[in-house]
């Protein structure tokens, strides 16, 4: 058995924005014992997924594969992707397994073996759940999930823990591209499957899955590694002028997460209440006293759901007017009444997002005079037709234009366009489940399979 | 009493997405020393930080002083999920500047 295993990951998000080349060599170059990286995010909104897409730029993704399976081949060791495409629905996957293949033929890789695994859940096996009268809870305040919250659902991606990659493991994977995952889950899955207890597993997992983001000074897409022991957990900077502190660390520990001292995943819980941190080195701090609670009774899975809510156009006006800027809710207030009459009967949502106000902030905002001379109104208009998303926005973006303010100056227009138009911001999604399912087998919600690349190639040559 | 504002005494300050119905706020000190005498001053607390933002104390669902980085952390629930009509911050990550001008007392 190993004394240590040592995982090296590149990106936050891989393909996000490219992976930083430099950093990501200096660390191939120490021969880590695997690479793995978390390709995707519940952060990018509900409308990739609901319309099955990626967020990020095909190019960057085939790049940031081609690094890590090229460094990963070469050594011998495998390669873990997890929430392929942003979002780890079946069609990212399939994406991703065809990357993989295009490079293994454009570098002529010798064959090696590839496990992929989808993460879609049927909705009639959610709908058997709900009638076998199963709960699926809710997180975060939401309640327990309805057949109607299924039946809106457009599409479901069940959250992985470490068991489908173990699997794939066992099975002698050298390249596993993961459906949607839990972050951690994929570092922790090769420390578990290697022997190392899982409190260290996923604390690596937890700290490792943003890469250079638990480094100082502040710089994305880096390379960090962590090193897993039987004892601790060490996480070390690779780029030449950035280290893992004290501070950047335990700072990481609570990121993106809405207390720091417990990290959720299907099969438990890691408790980091007791975490030690010290620093190592100059770049590598060393952390003890974290705690796995595995569940009790069955394991639950995590669900993200994305509905449809419709077709989305964007409007755009600036006002420079002093006076209509003073009143700019009553100008709005007048649009939103004209819209009213116009679209009555019809359901819609229709939105002003006043930049130079509270445009960012909304309801948040704490600051409510306007400082600024000039305001950018975008005006989102949501309607079931694109036909009816397109009037209603253009509607109500022009209503803007014809304000009449009684004592206002400029009679010809209260309003400046960049365009006579209202741009198609796509079908647009909402997050419909955030849910958990218990589940028999924690891999019963992940089809995983396994084949063989290059082995046609090498028959004929 | 002197006071400064929090950016003055912060290393960090930020807010993002905690999953999708959420948005979590970091405020990190570089030293202990600040860290400890932003927390005994007892400026940022549940109650005035529902009252810097206008929302229900219910709304915050985790307030923490976490020692370990030398953090005060909090939790807010959005008032609709990320990216639904009408958001306005998909991450939720330019949600903190309020926090910067906080008056915090030095002696």
């Amino acid at each position: 058995m190993k004394k240590e295993l040592r995982i090296l990951c590149p990106n936050g998000h891989l393909g996000f924005a490219p992976t930083k080349e430099e950093s990501f060599h200096i660390g191939a170059a120490t021969k880590p014992d695997y690479y793995c990286c978390d390709s995707g995010s519940d952060d990018i909104g509900a409308s990739a997924l609901g319309a099955n897409r990626s967020v990020s730029m095909y190019k960057w993704q085939k790049h940031d594969l081609e690094l890590m399976l090229l460094a990963a081949r070469e050594q011998g060791v495998p390669m873990l992707i997890g929430s392929a495409g942003d979002t780890g629905g079946n069609s990212r996957v399939d994406m991703y397994v065809q990357i993989i293949k295009d490079l293994a033929k454009e570098h002529n890789l010798p064959p090696f073996k590839l496990a992929y695994f989808y993460s879609e859940v049927d909705r009639s096996y959610l709908k058997s759940q709900l009638a076998n009268e199963v709960i699926i809870e809710g997180l975060d305040g939401r309640k327990v999930l309805t057949r109607e919250d299924v039946e809106r659902t457009e599409r479901v991606v069940a959250v992985a823990g470490i068991h489908p990659f173990v699997k794939a493991l066992e099975m002698g994977a050298d390249v596993i591209i993961g459906g949607r995952s839990s972050d951690c889950a994929i570092f922790a899955a090769a420390a578990i499957h290697e022997g190392f207890p899982e409190e260290h597993a996923y604390y690596a997992g937890k700290v490792l899955e943003c890469a250079s983001f638990c480094a100082e000074p502040y710089g994305a897409k880096e390379s960090i590694i962590g090193t897993i022991s039987h004892d601790d957990v060490k996480v070390t900077a690779m780029h030449p002028d950035q280290s893992c502190t004290i501070a950047s660390v335990a700072g990481h520990a609570m990121y993106e997460r809405s207390n720091p001292y417990f990290e959720y995943f299907a099969g438990g819980m890691l408790d980091m209440t007791n975490c030690h941190y010290e620093q190592y080195d100059s770049k590598t701090t060393r952390i003890t006293g974290q705690k796995y609670v595995p569940v009790e009774g069955d394991i639950k899975v995590k669900l993200e759901g994305s509905a449809k809510v419709g077709e989305k156009y964007i409007g755009i006006a600036g006002v420079r007017d002093p006076y209509t800027i003073q009143n700019i809710d009553k100008v709005l207030e007048m649009a939103r009444e004209q819209v009213e009459k116009e679209f009555e009967g019809e359901t819609y949502h229709l939105n002003f997002r006043t930049f130079g106000k509270d445009g960012v902030m909304g309801a948040l905002e704490p600051v409510k005079e306007i400082k600024s001379h000039e305001l950018g109104i975008v005006v989102e208009g949501v309607a079931d037709s694109k036909e009816t998303a397109e009037a209603l926005t253009l509607f109500a973006t022009r209503q803007i234009f014809y304000a009449r303010l009684p004592e206002v100056k400029g009679t010809a227009g209260t309003a400046a366009y960049l365009i006579d138009d209202v741009i198609y911001a796509g079908a647009t999604y909402s997050w419909s489940m955030n849910h958990i399912v218990p589940v028999n087998d924690p891999l019963e919600l992940f089809d995983l399979h396994v084949e063989e690349v290059g082995k046609d190639e090498l028959v004929k040559s | 009493m002197k006071t400064v504002p929090l950016q003055d005494l912060a290393k960090t300050i930020r807010s993002k997405n905690a999953g999708t119905d959420k948005i979590t706020f970091d405020i990190i000190f570089k030293e202990k020393d600040t860290y400890d005498l932003v927390c005994k001053s007892s400026v940022i607390s549940k109650k005035s930080v529902a009252e810097l933002y206008k929302i229900s104390e219910e709304r915050i669902t985790d307030f923490v002083q976490y020692d370990p980085a030398n953090a005060i952390k909090f939790t807010i629930l959005r008032d609709r999920p990320s990216g639904d009509p009408g958001d306005g911050d998909i991450f939720g990550s330019q949600q903190y500047p309020p926090l910067l001008s906080v008056q915090i007392p030095v002696g």
